[in-house]
């Protein structure tokens, strides 16, 4: 159970950047720690002990395998969050392009 | 955007055929081994990155490579949704159905249509990882002007 | 199994930690990157081969494209602030600490109500997975069964993701081809 508890924590470290942290390049760091929480805790609940990966060969002759499930739907999530991630820092430069800075701050306080 | 060493541009000339063949058996062993299309795309795009990030290249002809992928990019997209409209006149009449023959489980020619299914992908991903790279770059060159 | 991934997890949080409160971004990026390594290890001792692939190559794709992005702005976090910070009162800190325990204490009671009825780590029993388990080759034909759920099961997440993808890189295209005002 404590694995799951430590992954939740890293997904409490990745809020507490995104809640904190005043830099836009940090706050995309923090996003994707949060990502990684939940990749981390999916595979985890399909892991079963002394399975075999989801893979037949012909040297595998085991019939306990990990859940194939989860391990699908990460697969998918991980190109997902890169893509995301790559439009959230291509707004951060033309942020950087308009203020001159990555300081939300200072980006609120220059309007128009 | 300015290019390396000479030592860096050999040695990345030599490596990325290397890279290049081992993305391209990643996807075409898709449904045997560990991998897939999405692995095997983003281990194409990482060849296509390392060639431009070691040998440098015009703005002129970054553009063309950018459109060029954004081109593939679609046409995959589009080659990945009609080949599962296409079931749709075929045996049960259902969107992604597996309308190929299966033949013997662990051949390289087996699966149905997994294996073009996983090609279509890993060209796709590739594409759009290189687009977006490539989107960077241009905007950095630009700015610099 | 369950000690090793802790130790590894433990060293991602520090990690974490570290990559949040670093001045310099370079450095911020790089213990991004050790935690993402960190999560390939565990992949790895997770059996996911497949996901554990996927992760290394696009870890290290996001650290370029990040990194690149730093180099043409701005290395330092913050600029130095020009002596803002006045007097804050001593009751405003005691109500900040009060409120993130109570924020921490209610989140931590609602993720074990979430937890309390998983199985115990390393003893998964889903009917769902039996049914992708059992008699999958044969039917998709596929010996990777993860690439059988995602062609063939669930053919219609695989396609929503690449749509997501494709939407994505449009809307990275449209952001840095926008021509400013002067």
């Amino acid at each position: 159970m404590n694995v799951y508890l430590l992954c939740f924590i890293l997904f409490l470290v990745g809020l507490y950047g995104v809640l904190t942290r005043r830099n836009v390049i940090k706050i995309i760091i923090g996003l994707s720690f949060m990502e990684f929480s939940i990749f981390l805790f999916l595979i985890l609940i399909g892991y079963i002990e002394g399975g075999a990966a989801p893979i037949l060969s012909k040297t595998v002759v085991t019939t306990r395998f990990v859940d194939p499930l989860p391990q699908a739907m990460v697969l998918t999530a991980i190109v997902i969050a890169m893509a995301a991630n790559a439009m959230l820092l291509a707004i951060a430069v033309r942020l950087y392009k308009r203020y001159g800075t990555f300081d939300i701050r200072k980006i609120n306080e220059l309007k128009g | 955007m300015q290019g390396m060493s000479i030592i860096v541009k050999k040695v990345s000339q030599l490596i990325t055929a290397l890279i290049f063949m081992y993305g391209i058996y990643i996807i075409t062993h898709g449904h045997l081994t560990p991998g897939g299309g999405f692995a095997g795309g983003a281990i194409l795009a990482g060849a296509f990155i390392l060639l431009v990030l070691a040998n440098g290249s015009e703005l002129l002809k970054l553009k063309q490579k950018e459109e060029g992928s954004s081109l593939t990019e679609s046409l995959a997209i589009l080659a990945f949704l009609l080949l599962a409209t296409l079931t749709l006149f075929f045996g049960t009449y259902v969107f992604f159905n597996n309308y190929l023959p299966g033949g013997t489980v662990g051949n390289l020619i087996s699966a149905g249509i997994i294996p073009i299914y996983n090609i279509v992908i890993g060209i796709e991903v590739g594409a759009a990882l290189f687009t977006i790279f490539l989107a960077l770059a241009i905007y950095k060159e630009e700015m610099i002007k | 199994m369950e000690t090793i991934i802790s130790v590894i997890l433990i060293f991602m949080i520090l990690g974490a930690i570290y990559a949040l409160h670093a001045r310099d971004l370079l450095s911020a990026l790089i213990s991004c990157g050790l935690v993402g390594y960190g999560l390939v290890i565990c992949f790895l001792l997770l059996r996911a081969p497949d996901v554990a692939i996927v992760q290394i190559v696009i870890e290290t794709i996001t650290l370029i494209i990040m990194v690149s992005v730093v180099l043409a702005s701005t290395r330092h976090e913050i600029e130095a602030d020009a002596g803002q910070t006045g007097k804050t009162s001593i009751y405003k800190i005691w109500g900040s600490m009060a409120m993130v325990m109570i924020i921490m204490l209610v989140m931590f009671f609602t993720f074990r109500l979430a937890i309390i009825h998983l199985d115990p780590f390393g003893d998964h029993t889903l009917r769902m997975s039996r049914a992708y388990l059992e008699g999958a080759a044969e039917r998709t034909g596929s010996a990777n069964l993860v690439t059988g759920v995602l062609f063939d099961f669930r053919g219609y997440d695989t396609f929503g993701e690449a749509t997501i993808l494709f939407t994505a890189v449009i809307g990275v295209l449209t952001v840095l081809r926008l021509r400013g005002k002067k």
